[in-house]
């Protein structure tokens, strides 16, 4: 900057005065700013000084000016969850009373269902069942059609209200016996009934050495429980042998060592845990995935 | 404008300028006759537009030009554009600006003088200021004058007034995006949205302050087209032009006929500022070419009167190029050339802009499909062995009616497809029912054999047909299975 009482020249060429600042020789020519434009820029700082006042702006050390309106971000956050609470409050209501097979037809408590019932799974059940219901060995797959206790809506309400093999005395419980270590089977019998039931969801393999004699083995000991052709049934939990889904695994390996020595599922009761209209979201949002019946 | 340099001295340079009231005087001519004509065509074509009924059939909007912000469909006419059309506005500006740039090249500003909002608005509330407090001089003297009651009443008339035309700008605005007729009767009802109101009452506002208070501040000071505009011109651009070579020397009227008597050598230029006092941005044009003249001619109106009222030929301001009055100064003749790198690098751009634009306009499908997989689960085995796949299907119907699309697949031997909400039978092609101008969002389960899987996943592509129209698409995607 040159100092203020420098000679402020006209400019020779333009015939306009000049500022006075003057750098080697070069002068600034005097474009003046209209006064309107100062004062809007003045005005603006004005409302920027207002606008730190009343609202949030100069941070403390551990806490922040507030602002004479007192506004914040995060009580407008809650009240507004808090009025789409109330508002989910009524459609969670309805969905105690409604029966399940019709919540389909009322569009908006489905939406609402299956959102709630998305987010349940994901909280509670993703855990073993694996996101959007695609199973893990030992976990049935949800999105698939394979149930071993039902896939009706009734059904899967049944079983995620009481669980399997818990201590809950509504609980849907059974037990398949342990033929090999309890005994029940010589060791050449199982490896007999293993062939066979290998074929039961391999049918275009070439059948095992074993594989008649299993199925004696297989009429005297399994049907009773997972049918004469391994159609399974629902009532008790066994699984249908002849479909292509096997919770525990469908090598060899996998069917011998089930009949050895049996793994058995176990759920919790989630009626301990989740209320009666989230228990029948969930169940909504499993039945929709892809194999509800 | 005004001239800074002869208005203050050099001992006190002013860091901040007054601004300069312009009072600019009526006046009659070419200019102003084509002014005029352009000023009520934009003004009927912007209020009038949104009251345009289109029938587009039950449950579409009627309104002919529509942008459905709410509903992410703009309807102009015969077209409805969707969201992912927006590249077609970047077409449209594309051809406003290189439309500009030619024009601005042929012959100036022409857009800032006679078709942009700020002039024509700013036209219009001069009018009425015109029409309530007088000409020029009435409107000088009783603003300089003392507080009567004429001056009140017609001070307040007239805001009234231009708030009142604010008001129905502001109004208009709004009716391109809802409803005409219904957001009028909402308006006055105080049954529309806050927004509106809000909205309204902004362009009201900003209606109100830049035509009748800003006006030639917004172009002098606040518009950047100004600015850049001096690269679109040349010395072969036609623009407004004082003809220094034969005004010059200037001379008033009967103070200096005795040196023009005398044989001493005048201009015709009368020097009786007519060209300043109707000049809307309150430039003189006689210093020539400079950023607050906006092309608008009202000077050439206005020395033609002169001129001849003078008895001397007239168009001593003209449209007229840097290139030919350089020439005519030196007495030679100069043709206008239209035709020059320039301009015709402009036509080629804005020939082959229309001609995409167009094209792309004539032969946008009517049909979309997007796909995307399910991830969670990747896939499902199911009871009979086969592996299920789970696709989230939309389907666009841009067309105005309902139609039944077919979904089918390639490139996956024996697959079979079923809506998820589907209790039916598994199908090689899925009809789906879209209604007009919507999309249709379906949950498709695709069944694999596994003897079809190989290394687990194969690629695969959807095809959706219109069955009424016939106008298809594919989508590729892909089909997981476990490794084996």
């Amino acid at each position: 900057m040159a100092d203020d009482n420098a000679p402020r020249a006209r400019d020779a060429l333009t015939g306009r005065s000049t500022t006075g600042h003057e750098w080697d020789g070069l002068r600034e020519l005097n474009t003046p700013l209209p006064k309107w434009w100062f004062w809007t820029f003045v005005a603006t700082c004005v409302w920027a000084a207002g606008y730190a006042i009343a609202y949030p702006s100069v941070p403390w050390i551990n806490t922040y000016f507030p602002g004479v309106l007192g506004y914040s971000q995060r009580d407008v956050v809650t009240a507004e969850v808090r009025a789409l609470a109330a508002r989910r409050a009524g459609v969670m209501e309805k969905l105690k009373s409604v029966p399940l097979a019709e919540v389909k037809n009322d569009q908006a408590l489905y939406a609402v269902a299956l959102t709630a019932g998305r987010l349940t799974f994901a909280e509670n059940c993703q855990a073993c069942h694996g996101a959007g219901g695609a199973g893990r060995p030992g976990y049935p797959a949800l999105a698939g059609d394979a149930w071993i206790w039902g896939g009706s809506l009734d059904a899967i309400q049944q079983t995620v209200t009481f669980g399997i093999r818990n201590a809950h005395p509504q609980s849907r419980t059974s037990q398949m016996p342990r033929f090999g270590a309890d005994a029940i089977l010589k060791p050449a019998e199982i490896e007999q009934v293993t062939d066979f039931v290998m074929t039961l969801f391999k049918p275009t393999a070439p059948a095992a050495a074993g594989a008649a004699k299993g199925a004696t083995v297989y009429a005297e000991n399994c049907a009773a429980c997972h049918g004469d052709k391994g159609e399974g049934k629902r009532e008790i939990g066994a699984s249908a042998l002849r479909s292509g889904v096997h919770l525990f695994g469908d090598t060899r390996e996998a069917v011998r060592a089930q009949v050895v020595n049996p793994r058995q599922g176990v759920m919790p009761n989630w009626n301990a845990r989740l209320d009666a209209a989230t228990i029948r979201a969930v169940s909504l949002y499993v039945h929709g995935l892809g194999g509800g019946e | 404008m005004g001239k800074p340099a002869q208005d203050h001295e050099a001992a006190e340079v002013q860091l901040y300028a007054n601004r300069v009231r312009v009072y600019p005087r009526a006046v009659h001519g070419i200019a102003r006759s084509v002014k005029w004509t352009i000023l009520v065509l934009c003004l009927v074509v912007y209020y009038a537009t949104p009251w345009i009924r289109w029938d587009r059939g039950e449950g579409r909007p009627n309104q002919a030009v529509l942008l459905d912000i709410a509903h992410e469909r703009f309807y102009i006419f015969g077209l409805t554009f969707w969201p992912e059309d927006i590249y077609y506005l970047t077409g449209a500006l594309i051809l406003a600006a290189v439309s500009l740039f030619l024009v601005t090249s042929l012959a100036g500003r022409v857009w800032c003088g006679y078709a942009c909002p700020q002039t024509v608005w700013t036209d219009l509330f001069m009018w009425v200021e015109r029409f309530i407090e007088g000409d020029r001089n009435a409107r000088m003297r009783r603003d300089h004058g003392a507080m009567t009651f004429d001056k009140v009443w017609r001070k307040i008339a007239k805001h009234g007034l231009w708030v009142g035309i604010a008001f129905w700008t502001g109004g208009a605005w709004i009716m391109y995006y809802v409803d005409a007729p219904s957001v009028t009767v909402q308006f006055w009802t105080g049954q529309a949205s806050l927004e509106i109101y809000f909205f309204t009452g902004l362009f009201t506002a900003f209606t109100y302050v830049l035509a009748g208070w800003a006006r030639e501040q917004v172009c002098t000071y606040m518009c950047p087209w100004p600015r850049f505009q001096a690269s679109m011109l040349d010395e072969q651009s036609l623009i407004v032009t004082y003809q220094n070579w034969r005004g010059e020397p200037r001379g008033h009227g009967k103070r200096d006929d005795a040196g023009r008597v005398a044989g001493r050598a005048m201009g015709d230029c009368i020097d009786c500022r007519a060209c300043v006092n109707v000049c809307p941005t309150g430039i003189d044009i006689r210093e020539g070419v400079q950023l607050g003249c906006i092309n608008c001619g009202l000077c050439v109106d206005a020395c033609n009167e002169i001129m001849v009222k003078a008895g001397r030929p007239k168009w001593l301001i003209l449209w007229d190029t840097l290139a030919r009055q350089e020439a005519k100064a030196a007495g030679r003749h100069e043709a206008i050339r239209l035709l020059r790198p320039r301009t015709l690098i402009y036509v080629t751009a804005l020939v082959l802009a229309t001609t995409i634009m167009g094209s792309a306009l004539a032969m946008r499908p009517l049909i979309g499909l997007s796909v995307q997989r399910d991830r969670a689960p990747l896939f499902v085995t199911v009871r009979d062995g086969s592996i299920r796949n789970a696709y989230a299907v939309k389907v666009s119907n841009k067309t105005p009616d309902a139609a039944r699309f077919g979904l089918s697949i390639g490139g996956l031997p024996g697959a079979s497809m079923v809506l998820a909400d589907d209790t039916g039978h598994r199908m090689a092609t899925l009809a789906l029912d879209v209604a007009g101008g919507s999309i249709g969002t379906f949950r498709v389960l695709v069944f694999g054999r596994p003897a079809a899987l190989a290394e687990g996943s194969r690629k695969l592509a959807f095809t959706l047909r219109n069955a009424a129209t016939g106008e298809n698409t594919e989508v590729a995607s892909v089909f997981l299975g476990p490794v084996r």
